[in-house]
């Protein structure tokens, strides 16, 4: 097991690095940030020593250099506008992405899973059509074009919420609906597929042929089969809560990280970008860090076959 | 008392259909307290689907006629907690491929330790002595360690001792056996009939053992039932079955086995295959592979009537041989 963790540490690093290391690449070419920052009107001078003070007249590699030993230090750089700590400027609005996150992660595990495992038990019946329906509806519909669907009928014609904006709670309602709803849709079907599968199992059969309840073999002996595959879908849900919101906070002016993404890209203002990239490709790893160690506790074949490589392939 | 309620279990007309294709054609069949009964067949024949309709594990859109009791009480269609206190609790089953019949993600332990608490009310210290003292009994070495163990760190040998384990763990008056060697090496084959007999032979317990494998049955089996597309075709004591088969499939089936003794001979295999259920001749549906066919057999379905004492037959070429030996037996009187 141990060596199986520093495997899996020393793949995330990597991952890591390879973000930050094209990051790098597609802002450095894609623009001169002393060009954009200050402006087209901006003297040669004035430009020359803006990319003085900030290294930008280095060679790439040395730049590069730079740029990844400071990270490799924890040091993710200034804001090229404001001269503030990236990490500053990005941690602030974490907790406003979050606000919108985690409630919707938590509205598409209410309503994925049980929608999923309900419509599983009942396959071919009319609640089962209609949650499939309603999921590929949910699940082909872009963010975008169902965020502004909302905004069209609960802000305009109805005028329950508002629009947009920060201000209170009731901001929040919308944009966490249209991230949740989707998100939903996508686990319902994945659940009720994962579940159709294991109920086809012969184990099921043997379960009942034992005289368990259908009700404790559903929960008992379906359902924690039934997770193993879920729980990778769920793993990628939890590692977008950071940065998954992206188009939703620009349809809804929610100042998240998302939205500081869109700003900073459009201002060159690099160490933002790459501080949230990072923060993103962090995230991400964790996550899929976290599933791998659950795959382990909820499937026994794993956990011996991880145990076996671990031991150096002994049997 | 009726015939039906001095049996042990007794099915009686019992059909089953899928999607308005009918799978099962009336079975009648009984089993005794202690008694062994084998039941062979080709795959689809409708083997497995009797004893899965019995015990209502059939997914839902299958429909069931007909009756089958234990013990005089009706299981068809009975209330899910009637089933629930005989699945298992009166009649177990084990089922052909042990590895995929055990929860992969449940400890052994815990899987036979369920079959103690629903139908004992086992648990804790006393379900875990009565787990380690079966799988004791059905032979897994180191019982207090491996009963920690995943199916998937047991062999395919292991994982039906593991299965035969937590079938007796509900203490069954009758165990229902459906290809339990098949996914076998031939070798743990034997070893786990010989099991089944030992424990059989120990606690009493009827045994219907569904197979194939006609060798099987022959060792094991008090009585013999030959199913051919959905009905019983022949009937009898193994002995008188396996002596003198008299239907033309039962002797198709028997003929295409090796002897052990006597002259080599050409192994016989019977023509053709079994026929799609949905396209069943009108008349028997082995007609048009049988060698013995008569006009008869195109347009009527023959019975299973009584050819000798405790040996039946359902073939119209039979009944005329039987009816012509009567005839000749009758003038020389």
């Amino acid at each position: 097991m141990g060596r199986f963790i520093i495997l899996r540490v020393g793949r995330a690093l990597i991952t890591i690095a390879l973000v930050v290391t094209f990051a790098f690449i597609v802002l450095r070419l894609s623009g001169d940030p002393a060009q954009i920052i200050l402006g087209p009107e901006a003297p040669p001078e004035v430009l020359a020593a803006f990319r003085r003070a900030w290294g930008l007249d280095d060679p790439i590699w040395l730049q590069y250099l730079h740029y990844f030993g400071a990270i490799a230090q924890g040091e993710l750089g200034r804001s090229m506008r404001d001269g503030r700590s990236a990490i500053e400027i990005v941690a602030e609005r974490i907790p406003i992405t979050l606000a919108l996150t985690v409630p919707a992660l938590v509205l598409k595990l209410g309503i994925g899973i049980p929608a999923g495992v309900y419509a599983a038990l009942h396959r071919g019946s009319l609640t089962d059509r209609i949650v499939m329906i309603v999921s590929v509806a949910g699940f082909t519909i872009p963010s975008f074009v169902l965020g502004l669907t909302l905004v069209l009928v609960f802000a305009v014609q109805l005028g329950w919420l508002p629009s947009g904006g920060q201000d209170s709670w009731r901001h929040a309602i919308l944009p966490i609906l249209t991230l949740g709803i989707g998100g939903a849709a996508i686990l319902a079907r994945f659940t009720r597929s994962a579940m159709l599968e294991v109920l086809g199992q012969p184990f099921i059969r043997a379960a009942s042929a034992k005289g368990v309840p259908w009700q404790d073999v559903i929960t008992r002996h379906a359902l924690p089969n039934a997770a193993i595959p879920t729980v990778t879908i769920i793993g990628f849900m939890v590692g977008t809560l950071i940065a998954g919101a992206v188009v939703v906070e620009s349809v809804f002016s929610w100042p998240g990280v998302g939205r500081l993404l869109v700003v900073a890209v459009a201002n060159r203002d690099l160490a933002v970008v790459q501080c949230i990239l990072l923060l993103v490709a962090a995230t991400m790893v964790i996550s899929n860090l976290i599933v791998d160690f659950l795959y382990g506790f909820l499937d026994p074949r794993l956990r011996s076959a991880k145990g076996q490589k671990a031991a150096g392939g002994q049997p | 008392m009726s015939d039906r309620e001095s049996h042990f279990v007794a099915l009686d007309e019992l059909t089953v259909s899928f999607d308005g294709v009918r799978v099962l054609h009336g079975i009648n069949l009984t089993v005794s307290r202690g008694e062994a009964v084998g039941l062979v067949g080709e795959s689809g024949s409708g083997k497995s689907v009797t004893w899965l309709a019995a015990l209502g594990l059939l997914p839902g859109k299958a429909r069931i006629g007909g009756s089958a009791t234990l013990e005089g009480v009706e299981l068809i269609g009975a209330p899910p907690s009637t089933l629930d206190r005989v699945r298992g609790g009166r009649i177990a089953m084990i089922s052909q491929d042990p590895a995929s019949a055990l929860n992969p993600v449940i400890s052994i332990g815990k899987q036979i330790g369920e079959t103690l608490a629903l139908h004992r009310g086992l648990s804790g210290i006393a379900g875990r002595a009565e787990t380690l003292r079966l799988l004791d009994l059905v032979g897994i070495p180191d019982a207090a360690r491996r009963i920690h163990a995943y199916p998937h760190e047991f062999s395919g040998g292991q994982n039906q001792r593991v299965m035969i384990a937590m079938a007796l763990a509900g203490q069954p008056d009758l165990l229902v056996a459906d290809e339990p060697t098949t996914a076998l090496d031939v070798t743990i084959q034997a070893q786990i009939l010989d099991l089944i007999q030992t424990i059989r032979r120990e606690l009493g317990m009827a045994l219907v053992l569904i197979s194939h494998d006609l060798g099987v049955i022959a060792e094991t089996c008090d009585r013999v039932a030959v199913m051919y597309a959905g009905r019983i075709v022949e009937e009898g004591t193994t002995g008188a079955l396996f002596d003198d088969p008299r239907h033309p499939y039962a002797q198709g089936l028997l003929g295409s086995l090796p002897p052990l003794s006597g002259p080599r001979r050409r192994l016989v295999s019977i023509p053709g295959v079994v026929p799609d259920p949905r396209l069943l001749p009108a008349g028997c549906a082995f007609a048009p592979r049988c060698p013995k066919r008569v006009s008869t057999c195109d347009s009527a379905i023959p019975t299973l009537g009584v050819s000798h004492p405790g040996h039946r037959v359902a073939c119209f070429a039979e009944e005329a041989v039987v009816q012509e030996q009567a005839r000749s037996h009758g003038y020389a009187a």
